[in-house]
């Protein structure tokens, strides 16, 4: 139980995946004018995030790995090399399956959630989880921490710039750094200042 | 448009980096070393060629209800390959590397490139664009890369050029470079130089602020 609490504060806070990590950049900044939309998106992040580590953990340890099908006899096998493609065919079919069932039986959540699903699929934040996952050998709570710990993580990044974006709109910036140029610095800033956080120990 | 200038607008005028805003995630991460940067700069070429020439030879037959599946199949089966024999050859940069080769498949460059040109242009066309976008992209992880290692650490592709004063040089490096959030700053100014260079890339701001307080009517 102490890891569980462990990995989640330490993938929220320190190795954060979109601060430290720089994972999810485009949606990031492209989807943060509003703090009211980022916390439909940052909800969407932890929802796929909280599914699909945990899955593509099981679906790496049972059928990929070295020694992972054993249970038929064919554990020199190896197909880890497939890893990639089956990840990412794990989080599109997840997500399309997430937002049918949603719109099937929770039609409120998918009114918010909706229209950021089809997004997160080419979002690198989702599938960079599931390859540091795979990386670092994570048990399978291992991952179900890790995956709501980034999630919680990225969507605090995000409600973060939000809130001063909005802020910022009514300061005077030089034209050819109106927009995209102070967001970058902005963000560089509040990067800087979740490096202060690295020198915790859990 | 001729073929040579498919190659040369995506390099700094329609510059897949700093105007669309697309694959930032790896250039802001391993900026921190030419050597990753290059071959970094050469994996994300290699893919799109592959994947934009793939997708353009076969955009007749695809319905277009599952492009997206079969694109992105594509586009990992190449960043596997390109993965591999990476891991095979340059083990030691692959490491250092780590996540960020196989991210290429989520890098928005690729998958745009080929929803805008590779499905709708022949393979030349596609192969020029892809070139293009490549080199763009590449152009500017070099030039942030440079200014990060040399600055941050007194060297180039780890050869020193700058004797540093904790080895009994003379320069001081700037530490803050070698940190994640330099690349931030380092794009944004550029940014900011890119646009006050070329006005017309500015955006519009949400609201203009007021120069002179307006008359109160009717007092």
């Amino acid at each position: 139980m102490n890891g569980f609490v462990e990995i989640f504060f330490r993938s929220v806070f320190i190795e954060n995946l979109a601060l430290a990590y720089f994972l999810g950049m485009c949606t990031f900044l492209a989807v943060s004018k509003q703090v009211k939309t980022t916390l439909g998106l940052g909800v969407a992040v932890i929802v796929v995030e909280g599914i699909s580590v945990p899955l593509n953990n099981l679906i790496y340890n049972l059928l990929l790995r070295q020694g992972a099908l054993d249970w038929i006899g064919l554990g020199h096998l190896d197909f880890s090399f497939l890893g990639l493609l089956s990840q990412i065919a794990v989080i599109a079919a997840m997500i399309q399956i997430l937002e049918i069932v949603l719109h099937r039986f929770v039609p409120v959540l998918y009114n918010t959630l909706g229209i950021y699903l089809p997004l997160l699929t080419v979002n690198c934040a989702i599938l960079g989880a599931s390859l540091f996952m795979v990386q670092r050998d994570y048990t399978f709570t291992e991952s179900v921490a890790y995956g709501l710990g980034v999630g919680v993580g990225w969507a605090l990044a995000i409600v973060a710039l939000a809130g001063l974006r909005e802020k910022m709109k009514y300061s005077d910036i030089p034209e050819g750094l109106q927009g995209l140029g102070i967001t970058f610095v902005t963000t560089g800033l509040i990067s800087l200042a979740f490096i202060g956080l690295a020198g915790i120990q859990l | 448009m001729s073929l040579k200038q498919y190659v040369t607008t995506p390099l700094l005028k329609e510059n897949p980096l700093t105007l669309h805003v697309l694959g930032i995630c790896a250039a802001l991460a391993i900026t921190n070393s030419l050597t990753s940067s290059l071959i970094m700069s050469v994996a994300l070429t290699a893919v799109l060629i592959i994947s934009n020439a793939t997708i353009s030879l076969i955009r007749h037959h695809l319905p277009s209800s599952v492009r997206m599946i079969v694109q992105i199949t594509v586009i990992a089966t190449s960043v596997t390959v390109i993965d591999q024999l990476l891991t095979a050859y340059l083990p030691a940069a692959a490491s250092a590397l780590s996540v960020y080769i196989s991210l290429i498949v989520t890098n928005c460059i690729v998958l745009g490139r080929a929803e805008a040109c590779a499905m709708n242009y022949g393979v030349r066309r596609s192969i020029a664009d892809a070139i293009g976008n490549g080199l763009g992209y590449s152009a500017i992880l070099i030039f942030v890369a440079t200014i990060r290692e040399l600055f941050g650490n007194g060297s180039l592709m780890g050869v020193k050029i700058l004797e540093l004063a904790r080895d009994g040089g003379w320069f001081q490096p700037n530490e803050m470079l070698m940190l994640a959030p330099s690349a931030f700053f380092i794009i944004g100014f550029m940014v900011w130089g890119i646009r006050s260079w070329k006005p017309e890339q500015q955006e519009q701001p949400d609201f203009k602020p007021i120069v002179a307080p307006r008359e109160v009517e009717g007092q």
